[in-house]
């Protein structure tokens, strides 16, 4: 049961994120009927899971604004903001009550109890407030009986549902005759015993509502052909049927519809939702463990390739193509390597995702927050569906909510202001997230007042940061947002402004490889670019040789390697070494001091020197040699050990021997010390800021 | 097949005596050192590793065990002794570590592998306290075998102490 229980309330929370998704996507002055009907249908899943797993609190709770959904979705209630705010509130509820029943803890019964109550408040409400509940009934009450045509999809018994038990509960509402249609029967050898190849037309003679023939059929709906008709067709309950449902139109109607319109157009709509479903069931739910276990194995079998590929090499160019089973050999191994890329790249796409996981929890934030400030704010989301790997994915969560957060508190002003200001009343924030080489860029803009520069140089030159003279280029004053302890908020909220969040943010997003940035311009807007790496399991690396070691060097933090001239380097009080690198000054690294390899004492001139860029600082990293450039598995210092600082990782070489990986932020931040906490944007000679070029 | 059931039991007894452990010994300089053999992964001979900077010098460096990164500790340097020059009977013995909150794999260079005893629970002696001259926080107790002395190292201690896997401040 157990293993059931953890399916139901994967679903469950799934069922949740569609129903918060499309409750928000809900356009209140049209509403789509499809719409309603999806949220209706995550509803009633839960419902009915929560119904036989026997978390009835969850079932009786779900069942009431499965009430009142299903009230909208026949179109006799409307669909307010209102009902829309309760119904998110209750998608909240449920989802407290599921997690304490996942997790084991306290369900709020009184969050749920109030829950319960507003929504039965607006059911109750719309009662008298919305006649049309009645009015059906009055309708359904005027006819003599119902036409009904029942048409079970092929797969329906194999979901347990048997049409004669549903025929027989018609039979106890009223006088039936029922018509079979035999018409798609095939012939006896390719009939599949599984499958229902029979159709009804039942006429069902009595005083029935028609909500009591739905009932019958509640949990076919979506895996039948269904059509109800009265048998009086009264043609005047038609203009009584609320706006909405006219509105909505034949074209988005559900399968079920409980309007009067013809019956000939309910299969053809019916047969788009259920290829719709098929298409969406293409896909099967796997533990994380059992992919993570492929991947580690398939970057075993990465190792093992290339040292066969080396072997393979070395015997080749040893015996030349002479040997003729040496040359099937070397074929094979070539042959090996793509397969194995291949399979390595297919792997990892597993864990792809699309970055739509997280994006799907702005519009909710935004919803709440924008009410909560009296803020009028659109949201614009492109590019939802660019890719990432899941891990990357679950750590940048958090800091976009924070930054979205932080866009709408302090970014987007109140509509007076931005009145005032000669914008539009609404403000807009757009996410939008795209690849770049290797990385994922997730942007995040507004058209709000952008940074106020004036206050954060003022703040920060309170907190001494900034000498009481100094005047720092713009990007510098922006850059120290990102600092620990400065919040220009006017007022403390609860929404945002402790002071501490920007360099949670930045600490969260480097912690996986990844940078952050902001520009601003005053009055038009903020914008903060995150750049992350796809994943974090594999990386390409330039592979170097700092005396008898190997080191990888990031590919993405390389800029370019050169031939250091000895004229271009200048010493700094005796000690730094400046290299002139086109017109700008890089600190130059000499990685044997760094890791204590070999002797460090030796002239630059002719030296092999990598320009690395890590965190928007710059530097030269000195090497003795650049070897191969390869693709390799990233495995973890800390696994066995402890983090050590410069270095971002290891991996294991063709040779089956161990190589360092370099944290190139890292290996800058040591150089410089702690004693300048505040990255020091490198300046160029005619005194302009290094990152307005990058910008 | 025709064993009657308490020989058998008799012949198991012998073989894991509950009320002893066993404990593979191996030898740094003249002294005798022992560890819990469950907790034993595998021995090899002394192979290069790769060198991790910026970390005390009783950290050798790191090696490739079938995929995994394995630090290793030179156990003469931890404990201060002398060095001496690694030949064709330096072993690593590769261990598993219990730290707080989950399990490590690590190998020590040692001289040489000894051998593998049953040391009976009652004759696990507490180690003395040396005051200031040796530190015994590392031990776990003292077992005589064979009239030989046997320090029994307690390797959780050892290795999960504060310089081995907390984030030094070398270099901070």
């Amino acid at each position: 049961m157990q293993q059931f229980h953890q399916t139901f309330f994967e679903e469950s929370f799934e069922g949740l994120d569609i129903m918060e998704n499309e409750l928000l996507n809900l356009d209140l002055g049209n509403t789509d009927n499809e719409v309603i009907n999806t949220i209706f249908r995550a509803a009633h899943s839960i419902k009915g899971g929560s119904g036989t797993f026997g978390f009835t609190a969850v079932s009786e709770f779900t069942h009431v604004a499965e009430t009142l959904l299903d009230e909208m979705r026949d179109g006799i209630r409307p669909v307010t903001q209102e009902a829309v705010d309760i119904l998110l509130r209750s998608v909240d509820i449920i989802r407290g009550m599921l997690s304490a029943l996942s997790e084991g803890g306290e369900m709020d019964a009184d969050a749920i109890a109030k829950g319960q109550a507003e929504l039965e408040t607006l059911l109750n409400a719309g009662d008298t407030a919305v006649e049309t509940p009645s009015d059906a009934e009055q309708a359904s009450g005027s006819v003599d009986g119902w036409q009904i045509e029942f048409k079970p999809h092929p797969e329906m018994l194999k979901t347990g549902n048997d049409p004669v038990r549903m025929i027989k509960a018609l039979a106890e509402l009223g006088e039936l005759d029922v018509q079979t249609d035999v018409s798609d029967l095939p012939a006896l050898l390719d009939l599949n015993p599984e499958d229902s190849y029979l159709g009804w037309t039942i006429t069902l003679k009595g005083d029935v509502a028609e909500a009591e023939i739905l009932e019958v059929f509640e949990w076919v709906d979506d895996e039948c052909d269904l059509a109800i008709s009265p048998l009086n067709a009264a043609p005047e309950t038609k203009p009584e049927q609320p706006e909405t449902a006219e509105q909505a139109g034949p074209a988005a109607a559900a399968p079920v519809d409980t309007s009067t319109q013809a019956p000939a157009k309910e299969p053809a709509k019916a047969a788009t939702t259920a290829a719709k479903k098929s298409g969406e069931s293409a896909s099967i739910r796997v533990g994380i463990d059992k992919v993570d276990e492929i991947i580690n194995l398939v970057g075993e079998l990465v190792i093992t390739q290339s040292m066969l590929g080396q072997i393979g090499g070395e015997l080749d160019s040893e015996q030349g193509h002479e040997n003729h089973q040496m040359e099937k050999l070397v074929e094979g191994l070539a042959q090996l390597e793509r397969n194995t890329r291949e399979l390595q790249e297919s792997v990892m796409r597993i864990r792809m995702l699309p970055i739509s996981f997280v994006f799907s929890r702005i519009p909710r934030l935004i919803h709440d927050l924008s009410s909560k400030l009296d803020k009028k704010v659109d949201l614009v989301v492109t590019g939802e569906n660019t890719e990432l790997d899941k891990t990357v994915m679950e750590k940048i969560g958090d800091p976009m909510v924070h930054l979205v957060r932080n866009a709408l508190d302090h970014g987007i002003e109140t509509p007076e202001r931005r009145v005032a200001a000669g914008k539009s009343e609404t403000g807009t924030l757009n996410l939008n997230a795209y690849h770049k080489g290797g990385n994922i860029v997730i942007e995040i803009f507004d058209d709000g007042a952008g940074l106020n520069k004036e206050k954060i140089l003022n703040k920060a030159r309170a907190n001494g940061l900034v000498g009481e003279n100094e005047v720092p280029p713009d990007d510098f004053i922006n850059d120290l947002i990102f600092h620990p302890g400065l919040s220009t908020a006017e007022t403390l909220s609860d929404v945002s402004g402790r002071g501490v969040g920007m360099d949670v943010v930045r600490k969260n997003i480097k912690a996986v490889g990844g940078s952050v940035r902001v520009s601003s311009t005053e009055g038009k807007g903020a914008m903060f670019t995150i750049q992350l790496p796809l994943t974090l399991a594999i990386l390409d690396g330039q592979l170097v040789r700092v005396g008898d070691e190997t080191y990888i060097i990031p590919l993405v933090s390389i800029i370019e390697s050169l031939q250091v001239k000895s004229e271009q380097v200048n010493a700094v009080a005796g000690k730094a070494e400046l290299y002139k690198l086109r017109d700008e000054y890089i600190p130059v690294i000499r990685a044997h001091s760094v890791f204590a390899v070999g002797d460090a004492n030796y002239s630059l001139n002719d030296r092999l020197m990598v320009v690395v860029e890590g965190d928007g600082a710059k530097a030269g990293i000195i090497v003795d040699d650049l070897l191969a450039q390869q693709q390799v598995v990233i495995k973890s210092l800390e696994t066995n050990y402890r983090s050590v600082s410069g270095i971002s990782g290891a991996t294991i070489l063709g040779d089956g021997t161990v190589a360092l990986i370099l944290d190139v932020p890292g290996i800058i931040d040591m150089f410089r010390g702690d004693a300048n906490p505040v990255p020091p944007a490198p300046i160029k000679p005619d005194g302009s800021n290094i990152a307005e070029q990058a910008a | 097949m025709t064993t009657p059931a308490s020989e058998v039991d008799s012949v198991i007894g012998s073989e894991t005596d509950p009320d002893a452990d066993q404990f593979l010994t191996f030898v740094l300089a003249t002294e005798e050192y022992g560890v819990d053999i469950l907790r034993v992964r595998e021995i090899k001979g002394w192979d290069s590793v790769t060198p991790i900077p910026n970390t005390p010098s009783y950290i050798k460096g790191v090696i490739n065990l079938r995929g995994t990164i394995v630090p290793i500790v030179d156990l003469r340097q931890r404990f201060g002794m002398e060095e001496i020059e690694y030949g064709p009977m330096t072993v690593v013995i590769v261990l598993k570590i219990e730290c707080a909150d989950r399990d490590r794999i690590m190998g020590i260079v040692v001289d040489a592998v000894s051998d593998v005893y049953d040391v009976p629970k009652e004759e696990m002696k507490d180690a003395p306290d040396f005051g200031s001259v040796v530190d015994t926080e590392f031990i776990r107790g003292l077992a005589t075998v064979e009239e030989k002395m046997i320090i029994i190292l307690d390797i959780d201690h050892l290795l999960s102490g504060d310089e081995i896997i907390m984030t030094d401040k070398l270099t901070a």
